[in-house]
């Protein structure tokens, strides 16, 4: 139970009822459709970059469990007025922090914003799930690479 | 055995009788012992894959160890003894379908690859631009992915059965489908989302009444309902050995001799020539024309002996037993608060399938593990069927032999659990 108290935490239900910026922005110039085809979970997430590269609004929509739904929002908390280095950065470090114990931090990911992520670190306890706090993330790099389609698994054509 | 019968309790109301005696299977499943995050096992999900009674896996050990060859090969004696343990597999599954003869037996891989040998053999040899084949909503991606492979390669055009909101097949809907184009029904026989008995039937007389074949997916259906192939009169029945307490790496197609030997092989190899040259070959009859390179000869050993169990144990006290669990189990989950049952068709065969309020099926699926709870979460494998119903996935809980009351208590308790944390 200690462990599913860990990964359902407050601050993650409060995500889950409240997600910050599920919405579709119009100004949005990059958008990327993730889905985990294990599980079915599909989430939609729009940028808005400026010519210096910062992002100047994230967005996301979609369907999926509460760890899913809690990434994605967070995430797009975390992003807005970021750049594209520091969304990378944030994006390698998160990914550190769902899969090992001993994280590493990428360099210019300030401890505010470590703390705000690690609330999801408990999914490192929960293997099976790992994919579902990522999704968001992976899709926001896929965006970013101006690439429409992601998914946790290699895909390839459709029949 | 009288302390495996006092450890576990049964619940008031068990109609288990003395003809099916659910503490002695259990005695039976070495894999029913074992804990999770310090909870005794409770394995829900027999629809994915069943656990493995000691007879099945004595015989494969057994096997290994006193009677292994490769088979259909050479003249020394331990091939002929696998071959005869082999081929005594092939008869155990004929009988076990009231299938005319061992030659109407296929084995495979999986049910996948005999859906796909299907789909290719009787494609390359019936199908062409324009021609139907008609599967239903409830179908598995096995039973529906292949015959998008042909209409890729020959343009045929795949039609759909619809059910209802309940998950009912539509008897009418599907009648309406059949048409001159119409060249074969592919439909599932029990839904392995919903549990949906299908009026198989009727479906058969409908078919037959238009001179089409009919191939049915009998994976979730074997491991409940006695099957009688001649009886229903079906052209081609599918399963796998993993879901009827068999091992993995064996799958079975039964075809009517006629049929099956009308149809052009599906991958080419040993064993299912007759003779081979460099300007041609000639290919053995059926079975063998469809069983290219070593086929699966300790798992077809073990299907035999899965076979022998069931039947021992009786399928209609197998089938009692899981109807009982299965109308118990959605009659609790429907008092946890939160909990709506998705599938609720006229008849169903053990498998129940559910969403919450506010869980979405990954996080049930999770926290329920937590209680050392074994439930499947997803799609199932069937994104047609849970886009028609309206859900993105559900929870499913599948019911074998040798579950109990108690363990539908111990998940509808996780699923109490469930609502605490999400409220």
């Amino acid at each position: 139970m200690d462990d599913l108290r860990e990964l359902y935490q407050e601050v993650i239900l409060e995500h889950v009822k409240n997600p910050r910026n599920k919405r579709t922005p119009e100004d949005a110039n990059r958008h990327a459709h993730g889905h985990n085809p294990i599980c079915g979970d599909a989430v939609e997430v729009h940028l808005k970059v400026n010519d210096q590269g910062v992002i100047e609004d994230v967005a996301f929509d979609g369907k999926g469990c509460a760890i899913s739904v809690a990434s994605a929002s967070l995430m797009t908390e975390e992003l807005m007025g970021k750049t594209k280095a520091q969304a990378k950065a944030l994006f390698e470090t998160f990914q550190e922090m769902c899969t090992k114990d001993d994280a590493k931090v990428s360099e210019g990911v300030d401890e505010d914003t470590l703390d705000r992520m690690r609330v999801l670190a408990g999914v490192r306890e929960f293997p099976m799930r790992v994919k579902c706090a990522t999704l968001a993330w992976h899709t926001m790099t896929a965006a970013m690479a101006g690439k429409d389609e992601t998914t946790t698994e290699r895909d390839g054509n459709g029949a | 055995m009288s302390n495996a019968k006092s450890a576990v309790k049964i619940a008031p109301g068990d109609n288990s009788t003395l003809a099916f005696d659910v503490e002695r299977v259990r005695a039976d499943f070495p894999i029913l012992r074992q804990e999770i995050y310090g909870h005794p096992l409770v394995y829900l999900d027999s629809a994915a894959s069943a656990q493995k009674p000691r007879q099945v896996i004595d015989a494969m050990s057994q096997a290994y160890e006193t009677c292994y060859a490769n088979v259909n090969r050479g003249v020394h004696r331990m091939s002929q003894l696998t071959t005869d343990a082999f081929e005594g597999g092939r008869q155990k599954v004929a009988k076990f379908l009231n299938a005319a003869s061992a030659d109407e037996i296929v084995f495979t891989r999986n049910a996948t690859e005999a859906f796909n040998l299907i789909a290719s053999s009787f494609g390359r040899a019936n199908l062409g631009a324009g021609d139907e084949v008609i599967v239903s909503h409830l179908e598995h991606h096995a039973n529906i992915v292949p015959w998008q492979l042909v209409r890729e390669q020959l343009g045929i055009v795949l039609r759909v059965a619809q059910i209802d909101d309940a998950g009912n097949f539509l008897l009418e809907d599907f009648e309406a489908l059949l048409s001159p184009r119409t060249k074969l029904v592919a439909v599932t026989h029990v839904s392995n989302a919903l549990g949906t008995v299908v009026p198989v039937k009727q479906v058969i007389d409908l078919a037959h009444g238009r001179n089409i074949p009919v191939l049915l997916d009998g994976c979730q259906a074997a491991p409940h309902l006695a099957i009688d192939v001649r009886a229903l009169d079906v052209d081609f029945y599918i399963f796998t050995g993993h879901k009827v307490y068999g091992p993995t790496g064996i799958g079975v197609l039964y075809g009517k001799s006629e049929l099956l030997n009308a149809l052009p092989p599906y991958q080419g190899g040993g064993d299912m020539i007759s003779s081979v040259s460099f300007e041609k070959t000639t290919f053995k009859a059926a079975p063998h024309r469809f069983e290219a390179g070593t086929p699966p000869i300790v798992e077809a050993i073990g299907l035999g002996a899965a076979i022998d169990y069931i039947t021992a144990l009786g399928q209609d006290n197998i089938a009692a037993h899981e109807n009982g669990l299965r109308t118990y189990a959605e009659e609790r989950l429907a008092r946890v608060p939160g909990v709506h049952l998705v599938g609720t068709a006229r008849e169903k065969a053990s498998i129940v399938s559910f969403v919450m309020d506010n869980a979405h099926p990954h996080d049930i699926g999770t926290i329920v593990d937590r209680a050392g709870v074994a439930v499947r979460t997803g799609h199932h494998c069937a994104q047609p069927l849970m886009e028609r119903l309206n859900v993105a996935a559900t929870a499913r809980a599948s019911f074998g032999l040798y579950n109990t009351r108690g363990e539908v208590e111990a998940l509808a308790t996780a699923l109490e659990s469930v609502s605490e944390i999400f409220g």
